[in-house]
């Protein structure tokens, strides 16, 4: 058992060494269990938390999981860990949760085993972030639910045996039974609705939980009161299944709400990382980024990102620049070279002194820019708030008129009560309390099928409203990482290059092994020259792989494209091209949504001739480069002033703030944290088409939404004479409420029909789909199949 | 009529029987991770010794 373990470990270790993994290798992973003493780690240990029997309980996020394998990976990998004690994996929030002994295990050895399992894993505080069901709103919004929906199903089989002609003392015992049943019912599924109602009449204001509290209130006070006169009519079953249907609305909206605001306190949570700070006697110390002073050095390992703005000190390395300026091609650094918090530092180990802290820094300079964007009010108004403001007084005044129509008429109190509840549990708002939610929850699938995530149901309308598309370049339009374009005739330089860039972890050595089908000829003794290339010897010969200079060859081309040489010997160097490949449907996204009467613009951060390219290839007639973010900023406030509605699709922490100064904006999800959290909708994969399908959705989201209010007010139209005539028998009112939430509902999930666009290319899609998964399956998929390997090498 | 009197309060008790099945269900988080739960069924046993 125990042996498996450290063989899947092995299996993962060795495939991640060779490229073949995304995860970033843990940040404490150099430190090492061992070494991690108590009380240097803090900044990892603040997560855990006292669990029973003097364990520590932790919850970390790990995003990579996607299967059965990883569950097992990780269950299994833990609880062969000394020290674990529990492990258990929500794969459906992507969260560990994981009881340790303290005396023998820390967190960061936890979030090492994770990191060697394959997976990146981070602690946050589970308490902090908790999402829609294990919140109390949700628990509530549920069990309300759940009670209303069972007295709402006994009350309607009672009721069916009034309407049947049961009378005089079976019809009482009916009565007496269903209000035995509706009215602790009522009392407990009400409540949300009776707060929130008190909450609004103390502030003086109305809202659409006003009709609907003081309908059941009325109906079920009255229908009592009837009961025991004997009565004939009795709204119990109108009442309850009136909560029922509005609980399921307000269910919906509280997933979609629930869901986007877990994922962005995630976000928060996860943005919280560590420093190692190095102390003047060389010992080494994992801090809070918050807690790092000016002057500090800061190390940042290779695949890391630096955590603060500084000045390398030590160490030569590559900086890829794109998340924070859109520059696509890594640069060499060395001493005196100043590094942004955010950048990702590529080969080789780097010290850097701060020189700013954590106010100063361009990721706080970006935050405010952003917060500055989102503090401006924008004119949009939820469309059922709309619905509500019209709706609310309409119904009381109606309510009014009736009650005092038929006092006047009849002199009747107890008439004219009935019929006023009547006419509130009629109208009341089963159809329009269901007609967005319903709606949003059905987009919300649909979108979530075809991997894009939406913040909540306002960026659904939002998008529905765009004139203007704003695209960035690198990572939005392009996939943001090179690929091979052109290569040497000669199979032996093909072969070495291979072999060297199996060495190496810079993503264009990634590229070239990912794209060189050759096999990796005999190199030995490759080692990495930060800020340079590769070398290795062959049959006892230099190769080197790497920069222009590097190689003694004559370089500056300047052209949009990367090269990267290689130099056999004393032989003349030969030439790899590299490019950032444009999105497989780059163009023909762009093409449909012009074909929309969309307006496409690019604002890119890359260089002039590299977005000129990028423009020319895609069709995009309004292009600018070198904008800066506040440039970028300052050009989606000009639309806006211009009166446009733009949708900001970026990516790099240089788009966030005018990601947040947009009408509405989308990411992709391989985006900066900060740009994530600044968007309003997230998509995946490497097709630009969700832009065009979470427009197409959103459009037929907003139809549906405007239909079913269009629906919802005509019924209300012929409701509402029948009920002040006084027609409106519990059978009517039942009858009624059914079938106009359920029509509603039918015609919300019309949204789903709604198929993503090809541009007829399956083969593509298809081929594209078997790339992305044969190039990263799930570490759980990889650490199965190396064990499945080990196992038949063994064998 | 008096089977009614007897049927009302079984079949209110079954029911009454199901709402408390799910909200024990509910508080007991059977509802958290549907779709763990949906994986689940494709591991082995992991429990040491059963494999």
């Amino acid at each position: 058992m125990l042996d498996d373990h450290s063989e899947v470990d092995a299996g993962g270790a060795a495939l991640r060494s060779l490229g073949g993994c995304c995860g970033a290798p843990t940040p404490l992973g150099s430190t090492g269990l061992g070494s991690s003493a108590f009380g240097t780690d803090r900044a990892l240990e603040r997560w855990a938390k006292p669990a029973q029997d003097g364990l520590m309980r932790v919850d970390l996020l790990a995003p990579d999981m996607r299967c059965a394998a990883c569950i097992a990976t990780i269950e299994d990998g833990l609880r062969a860990t000394a020290g674990v004690a529990t492990a258990r994996v929500n794969l459906s929030l992507r969260r560990v949760g994981v009881t340790f002994d303290p005396e023998r295990l820390t967190v960061a050895g936890v979030v090492e085993r994770l990191g060697r399992l394959g997976f990146d894993a981070k602690p946050f505080d589970a308490a902090a972030v908790d999402d829609f069901r294990s919140d109390k709103t949700g628990r509530e919004l549920l069990s309300c639910l759940a009670v209303a929906g069972f007295a709402a199903a006994n009350v309607m089989l009672l009721s069916v045996s009034v309407w049947a002609g049961a009378a005089d003392a079976t019809r009482d015992l009916m009565h007496w039974v269903s209000a035995l049943i509706a009215l602790p019912a009522i009392v407990y599924a009400g409540r949300p609705f009776y707060r929130s109602a008190l909450a609004a009449l103390s502030v003086g204001r109305l809202n659409m939980d006003v009709p609907i509290s003081l309908a059941v209130i009325l109906a079920s006070s009255v229908s009592l009161f009837e009961t025991a006169a004997h009565g004939q009519h009795a709204y119990f079953d109108a009442a309850v299944s009136l909560l029922f249907f509005l609980l399921i609305g307000r269910f919906l909206d509280h997933r979609v709400r629930g869901a986007a605001r877990s994922a962005a306190a995630e976000l928060a949570a996860l943005s919280a990382t560590s420093a190692t700070v190095v102390r003047p006697d060389g010992s080494r110390a994992a801090v809070a980024v918050d807690a790092v002073g000016l002057g500090d050095v800061v190390e940042v390992a290779a695949g890391e990102r630096a955590p603060v703005d500084g000045e390398v000190i030590e160490g030569r390395s590559d900086l890829d620049r794109s998340m924070v300026t859109g520059e696509t091609r890594p640069e060499p650094i060395g001493a005196g070279d100043v590094v942004h918090a955010g950048m990702m530092n590529l080969t080789g180990p780097i010290r850097i002194r701060v020189t700013a802290t954590e106010e100063d820094t361009l990721l706080a300079e970006i935050a405010r820019l952003i917060e500055a964007a989102e503090s401006r009010p924008t004119k949009h108004t939820r469309l059922a708030d709309r619905a509500v403001r019209l709706y609310a007084p309409g119904v009381h005044i109606v309510a009014a008129v009736a009650f005092a129509g038929w006092m006047i008429a009849t002199g009747d109190l107890r008439v004219s009560m009935m019929i006023a509840a009547s006419l509130l549990i009629i109208t009341c708002p089963c159809a329009l309390g269901l007609a967005v939610p319903a709606v949003q929850a059905a987009a919300g699938a649909a979108l979530f099928r075809r991997g894009v995530l939406m913040k909540d149901g306002a960026a659904l309308e939002k998008l529905a409203e765009i004139d203007t598309v704003a695209f960035d370049k690198t990572g939005t339009l392009t996939l943001g990482r090179p690929r091979l374009v052109t290569t040497p005739e000669d199979g032996r330089a093909r072969s070495a290059a291979k072999a060297l860039a199996l060495g190496s972890r810079h993503p264009l050595s990634r590229a070239l092994a990912e794209g060189l089908a050759d096999r990796p000829a005999a190199v030995v003794d490759i080692a990495e020259r930060p800020g340079e290339g590769v070398e290795g010897l062959l049959d006892g010969r230099l190769v080197r792989l790497g920069s222009a200079a590097f190689c003694g060859a004559d370089g500056g081309t300047g052209g949009a494209e990367t090269a990267v040489w290689l130099r056999i010997g004393e032989a003349a160097p030969v030439r790899f091209t590299l490019e950032d490949t444009l999105r497989p449907d780059a163009a023909e996204t762009v093409a449909a949504l012009k074909a929309r009467g969309l307006r496409v613009i690019l604002l890119s951060g890359d260089r002039a001739e590299a977005a000129a390219r990028a423009a020319a290839a895609v069709g995009i007639e309004d292009w600018s480069a070198e904008q800066r973010p506040e440039q970028k900023l300052a050009a989606l406030e000009a639309l806006k002033d211009a009166g446009r509605k733009v949708l900001m699709v970026g990516d790099g922490l240089n788009d966030a703030p005018a990601l947040a100064a947009a009408w509405i904006s989308m990411s992709p999800a391989e985006a900066s944290d900060v740009s994530r959290t600044a968007a309003g909708l997230v998509f995946s994969g490497d097709r630009l088409e969700p832009v065009l399908y979470g427009y197409r959705v959103a459009r037929s989201a907003r139809a549906r939404a405007l239909e079913n209010f269009a629906l919802a007010t005509l019924y209300n139209l012929i409701a509402i004479p029948i009920a002040a005539a006084g027609f409106a028998t519990p059978l009517v009112a039942a009858l009624a409420m059914s079938s106009s939430s359920i029509v509603v509902t039918l015609n919300a999930l019309r949204v789903r029909r709604i198929a993503p666009e090809t541009f007829g290319a399956e083969d593509r899609q298809d081929a594209g789909a078997a790339t992305s998964v044969a190039s990263s399956p799930c570490p759980g998929r990889r650490a199965q199949a190396a064990a499945q390997r080990l196992e038949e090498a063994r064998a | 009529m008096n089977m009614i009197l007897m049927l009302m309060p079984v079949a209110l008790f079954l029911g009454g029987l199901a709402l408390a099945a799910f909200l024990w269900a509910l508080r007991s988080g059977q509802y958290d991770d549907l779709d763990g739960a949906a994986h689940r069924i494709l591991q082995d046993d992991s429990q040491p010794g059963d494999r």
